[in-house]
């Protein structure tokens, strides 16, 4: 095992210019991945809060009696979609109006209560993306009048992050791509200056795992430098800023609530390094499968 | 200890190299293999380390049939044979010591034991005070004895020499040959591949002569025959 390690770091040292080009390699596809994951995870995060204020408001026909309104809140309230149900009385709806939107007119109105007929439900959903099947439910239901949906603001937020995710996706996978391959020519490289080494290694009677472990090694040792680097980096980089923008901004502090960078790490940081890892076992074990046949 | 019968290998371009070969060899015995290049020498020492498969008959060494080896047994098999080879083949980057303990790290030996073995196996080959030394300050000599260190620090049973002299001035020949010699009398079966003429005329032990593939001649304190 001492002799794997140590050849395994000398593979690195002897080969230092493509080590390094693996590593920056590594480095840039990792940091890219920690940059969009913060994005994408913190736009979700606000999607989540814009998405949780997103309601599906119902009103009944004229007349609607209580039991009736009573049936049709027990019958929504058990809905996939839903995750709570709210009833608005018609002296609740013109009190909320009211405060809302008359202030000192409000006395020209005396007694009455123009909203005498706008009593309803407000559905919450549990994903913005179904509030069109609810609402096709909703129409059918007996006794609605009228079904409000909410602007989709949230869905094309919703939408947008999707896109950010899928975008960022694509790029990772291709510097994911090419972290490998660069990973596998500088495994091949180190094989082809220790050629000789590895035939004298076979006819002294070397075990293959004994042969190949300090490659497979090399390319999980470059896998790990090149993810531990960058989440240094954006660590850094994501603490600073965020700070930055709290101070800076702080009118944005009520729209934008950044997650604190130890809930972004503690999740980033074993996927970045599986990820670093996982590119150096296996662009170390193709080339080793194909140019080490022991 | 090694036993060849009827062993024929034809390589893939369809040239026979080995044509019905058998040969017995006894533990303890020191053979000359002699015969000019296309013989089948070099295959012989290939399928004896089990780098090719014969095409047809057996090998048996040290009681394991070759033919019933599987992938996974071949390195253990091979710690049963120590080779040496007309270039050396050092480690250029490392001092004699490292190449000679190169061949017990790679098997694992324990480092206690690896630092009794080496030094021992260097006095053997007179090499001790040399442990130091890079590949590229030795004399040829030298670095053939330290080729032989580290194919006998394992201690193997069969000792394989291919062409051991072939870089070597008569002299230093001479002195390898000797050590090969009383590695022999040491217990070791030796089995040397050479063209040196005077050194196999002279040494009398077993000679066998190949030639296109078909053993010539097997003798007994045997000479270098002329006609091959």
């Amino acid at each position: 095992m001492g002799y794997v390690l140590k050849q395994g770091f000398k593979n690195i040292w002897r080969n230092k210019i493509f080590s390094l080009a693996t590593i920056a390699t590594i480095a840039a596809c990792v940091f890219l991945f920690g940059v969009f994951y913060s994005v994408v995870v913190n736009f979700q995060n606000i999607v989540k809060q814009a998405q949780s204020g997103v309601a599906v408001t119902v009103f009944f026909e004229e007349g609607l009696d209580d039991m009736r309104i009573q049936e049709i809140g027990q019958e929504i309230s058990v809905r996939a979609e839903v995750s709570r149900i709210v009833y608005v009385s018609a002296q609740e709806a013109w009190d909320s109006f009211k405060d809302d939107y008359l202030g000192e007119y409000v006395d020209t109105f005396g007694d009455d209560n123009p909203l005498a007929d706008c009593a309803n439900y407000e559905i919450y959903l549990n994903d913005v993306s179904m509030q069109d099947s609810l609402v096709n439910y909703l129409s059918t239901i007996n006794g609605i009048r009228e079904v409000h949906k909410s602007a989709n603001v949230a869905d094309a937020l919703s939408s947008a992050n999707s896109l950010i995710a899928y975008v960022s996706l694509g790029i990772v996978a291709i510097l994911l791509a090419v972290s490998i391959f660069l990973i596998s020519n500088t495994v091949a490289i180190g094989i082809t200056v220790r050629r000789e080494e590895i035939a004298i290694m076979k006819l002294i009677g070397a075990k293959d795992f004994v042969v190949r472990s300090p490659f497979l090694l090399e390319g999980i040792l470059l896998g790990i430098i090149g993810s531990a680097i960058p989440l240094v980096a954006v660590y850094v980089i994501y603490d600073n800023l965020v700070n930055y923008l709290i101070s800076k901004y702080s009118v944005l502090n009520s729209i934008l609530i950044f997650l604190p960078v130890e809930e972004i790490f503690y999740t980033l940081v074993p996927i970045s390094l599986i990820m670093g890892v996982g590119i150096g076992f296996l662009g170390s074990l193709f080339t080793v499968r194909r140019h080490l046949r022991v | 200890m090694i036993i060849l019968e009827d062993v024929s290998k034809t390589y893939s371009t369809g040239a026979p190299a080995l044509n019905n070969v058998s040969i017995h060899i006894e533990p303890g015995e020191f053979v000359f293999i002699v015969g000019d290049s296309g013989s089948g020498k070099s295959t012989m020492i290939k399928l004896l380390l089990k780098e090719l498969t014969p095409t047809s008959g057996r090998i048996i060494v040290n009681n394991t049939d070759l033919g019933k080896l599987r992938h996974r047994q071949i390195p253990r098999y091979r710690r049963n044979i120590g080779v040496v080879f007309q270039d050396f083949r050092l480690l250029k980057d490392r001092n004699v010591y490292e190449n000679v303990a190169f061949a017990q790290r790679v098997i694992s030996v324990p480092n206690r034991q690896i630092r009794k073995n080496v030094p021992a196996v260097l006095s053997l080959v007179s090499l001790a005070e040399k442990y130091k030394s890079k590949p590229r300050e030795l004399s040829g000599g030298e670095q053939q004895r330290v080729a032989v260190a580290r194919a006998i620090v394992n201690k193997p049973p069969i000792l394989l020499a291919d062409e051991p002299t072939g870089n070597l001035d008569p002299r230093t020949s001479w002195e390898i040959m000797k050590l090969l010699e009383q590695i022999n009398r040491d217990g070791t079966t030796v089995l040397v591949v050479t063209h040196n003429r005077e050194i196999v005329n002279a040494m009398r032990k077993r000679v066998i002569t190949m030639k296109k593939g078909v053993i010539l001649s097997d003798r007994m304190k045997g000479g270098y025959i002329d006609e091959v």
